[in-house]
């Protein structure tokens, strides 16, 4: 029965249709979304696959109710995600910040445009990298996985979705047009061989439930609707009990834990990618698409006789900082290549300051890095007294 | 302490209140208390089950609600209170799900999510109470503020038109549209126990006193005042044409049932959609494996197997 249905196999897929099925492998039952390119085609996959998984598809009036939307699936139970561009995680932000609020979580994708504004919407960009990390008013700690294959848009829909559930917060994809609308090979593997994590839900009865008591990890277990719980939880400043509370101590509590619960759990959520770093001079810093340049650029300046790594951020947020701190001591300095004017680059910046220069190669989107500009950009810093 | 307690006599609503959270923070002669417990006794009436009913409001003083029902209750962003009902209400169908918030956010900054919702015939119930101003902010415009109103942003009187709620939802499509103020306590209990059994949309406006900045911008007295006004003023007439039943200063406040449909729900619809298409996709795994090995050899020919780093 196509119910139990799911693909297997080797596939030339494309990177928007591989994150839809990614998502179903993971076993995301809930899309609610809103047409832009260069997105539509995973809310076109889903609403042909989640009606004959059971799962429910709706095609939202827009990105807000969108968000709003898979909030509210998440706390029926279900594993929910919307998939957008720039433009519409501009709308989602305010929704974003209420499911870090509430713990809920789900998944956004973002398929980056040239931007900013309507910007370049047939046509690629990485410049929604700070406002995946800071689109929504106040503090929170946040995680944005970034693919640079169709392969990996598959894979990092899972990861993306089984952080979600761990640690209970909207978790971003954030990858762009190429991968979106490339062509690649994919391989699925059977679902048994699948790490699927499911969030954790209460075991305490009604009772004696609090909804914000978090565990050791920081993680308040789970308890959705229709359970027999009857709690509340809500946007505002609250209390374990999910209570609004108005107090410079519940704030700090609130807000903190938010925070904090991304922070010590930094190790577990990074992941990055590392070529010939052992004694290199010179460490490109890249992600997402931009990565895929980097590759033939540090081959030609290999040929030059420059020692030359490379450390791919799979995961952008949070920022792999003690990774930077150590190299940066080891190291004379970081190029970072992005598809935009200088993102991502602060952060490196930041964590290098003490120890090891860092230059910017970057470009505004709509197309792709010159191999010479980053080749130039490594002899320079290369050669720098 | 514990003699005390003795005397206190449990009150009929209890259980469906968050009673660790009284007193809640309304005014003295608001409305809104009234017309929760309308709404109590409204699910009691209608004998559903308490565990699977879900509550969602918006922001604002109504916005609120959902912090003081003990049930499994949200209280959500300004305006967005309906679609995160929907997704609620879609990932577990067998909620009964509420939502009630205030004519600001249910009408302006949640407008159009309204009307869309009411399109779709989401089998979700809003209950939108109306005291035709922003009451938790001090007082401002409103789009259900009459012309010629006072409020803290119409200083010299509102010149904007307002919305009239039910002709709004009943032209967008919902199965049941009905208003009331909050003096018909026992009708409107009886409304939203119709609606929880109902499906689809229904929705029930709730035209309830605002003491503390309605009536003090326009003279309108205490709360009790506006409640007599209220029932001065209604006229029930089930058969009215909802469009044509504006609310003003000071005409007829026309209350009744005004809608009542059975159309198919939007996830009926779904499910009739699909019912073919499942089983002509049984062996959706199948083709797709095949056409895809097609699609990858013809490429293969057709650009080389270059494999990209």
């Amino acid at each position: 029965m196509i119910k139990k249905s799911k693909l297997r196999g080797e596939f030339f897929m494309q990177g928007d249709i591989a994150c839809a099925e990614g998502a179903i492998a993971a076993g995301c039952r809930f899309f609610g979304g809103y047409p832009i390119t260069p997105a539509s085609e995973i809310a076109e996959r889903m609403a042909y696959r989640l009606p004959l998984v059971d799962g429910a598809f709706i095609q939202y009036e827009d990105e807000i109710a969108s968000m709003a939307g898979i909030i509210g699936a998440s706390w029926a139970g279900a594993k929910p995600m919307t998939a957008t561009s720039g433009p519409g995680i501009s709308l989602m932000n305010e929704n974003i910040g209420l499911g870090m609020m509430m713990e809920t979580p789900c998944v956004v994708i973002n398929v980056q445009r040239g931007s900013p504004s309507t910007g370049l919407p047939t046509s690629w960009g990485q410049a929604d990298m700070m406002q995946a990390r800071w689109g929504s008013h106040g503090d929170y700690g946040s995680i944005s996985l970034s693919p640079n294959s169709p392969q990996e848009f598959f894979d990092l829909t899972i990861v993306a979705f089984n952080y979600a559930e761990k640690y209970r917060l909207p978790v971003f994809v954030v990858t762009d047009a190429v991968v979106g609308h490339m062509t690649e090979k994919v391989v699925i593997p059977p679902v048994e061989e699948l790490d699927i994590i499911d969030r954790k839900y209460t075991n305490k009865k009604p009772a004696d439930y609090r909804p914000y008591d978090p565990d050791d990890d920081l993680i308040p277990p789970f308890a959705k609707a229709g359970d027999g719980y009857r709690y509340h939880s809500t946007g505002l400043t609250h209390d374990e009990r999910g209570y609004p509370v108005m107090s410079e101590e519940c704030q700090r509590r609130c807000a903190k834990r938010l925070v904090d619960k991304i922070k010590k759990n930094a190790d577990d959520i990074i992941i990055t990618e590392e070529h010939d770093i052992e004694d290199a001079d010179v460490v490109v810093v890249s992600y997402g698409i931009s990565s895929r340049t980097v590759i033939p650029a540090m081959e030609k300046a290999k040929e030059k006789g420059v020692k030359v790594g490379f450390l791919r951020l799979v995961t952008v947020w949070p920022f792999p900082e003690k990774q930077i701190r150590e190299l940066s001591k080891q190291i004379k300095g970081f190029v970072v290549v992005e598809l935009n004017l200088g993102q991502v680059v602060l952060e490196v910046e930041r964590c290098a300051a003490k120890h090891a220069e860092t230059k910017l190669v970057g470009h505004p989107g709509g197309g792709m890095h010159k191999m010479d500009d980053i080749v130039n950009a490594i002899l320079e810093v290369a050669n720098e007294q | 302490m514990s003699n005390k307690k003795q005397h206190i006599l449990e009150h009929p609503m209890d259980d469906l209140l968050r009673m660790d959270r009284i007193p809640h923070i309304w005014c003295p002669g608001c409305g809104l208390g009234s017309d929760v417990a309308a709404f109590a006794d409204g699910l009691k009436r209608a004998e559903v089950d308490f565990d699977k009913v879900a509550v969602v409001s918006g922001i604002g003083c109504t916005g609120r609600v959902a912090g003081y029902i003990k049930l499994d209750s949200y209280h959500t962003t300004h305006g967005r209170a309906i679609p995160f009902a929907t997704g609620l209400k879609l990932a577990n169908r067998d909620l009964t799900v509420v939502v009630f918030s205030g004519d600001g956010d249910l009408f302006a900054i949640g407008g159009n999510h309204l009307i869309h919702a009411a399109r779709r015939n989401l089998d979700i119930n809003v209950i939108c109470v109306n005291n035709f101003i922003y009451g938790m902010t001090g007082g401002q415009n409103a789009p259900t503020t009459p012309l010629g109103a006072y409020s803290s942003t119409a200083p010299f009187g509102n010149y904007e038109a307002p919305f009239n709620l039910v002709g709004i939802t009943a032209a967008a499509g919902a199965n049941y549209v009905a208003r009331w103020t909050t003096v018909q306590a026992r009708r409107l209990s009886q409304s939203i126990a119709t609606a929880a059994k109902k499906k689809g949309f229904c929705f029930i406006e709730v035209v309830s006193p605002c003491a503390t900045v309605f009536a003090r911008k326009n003279k309108g007295g205490t709360g009790l005042d506006l409640m007599k006004e209220f029932r001065n003023r209604t006229v029930i007439d089930h058969k009215a044409d909802p469009t044509q039943i504006p609310l003003t200063m000071d005409d007829e406040i026309v209350c009744g049932e005004f809608v009542n449909r059975e159309d198919p729900t939007f996830w009926e619809n779904v499910q009739n959609g699909i019912k073919d298409q499942v089983e002509k996709n049984a062996d959706w795994e199948k083709i797709q494996s095949e056409k895809n090995k097609r699609l990858y050899k013809k490429t293969l020919k057709y650009e080389g197997s270059r494999d990209i780093g």
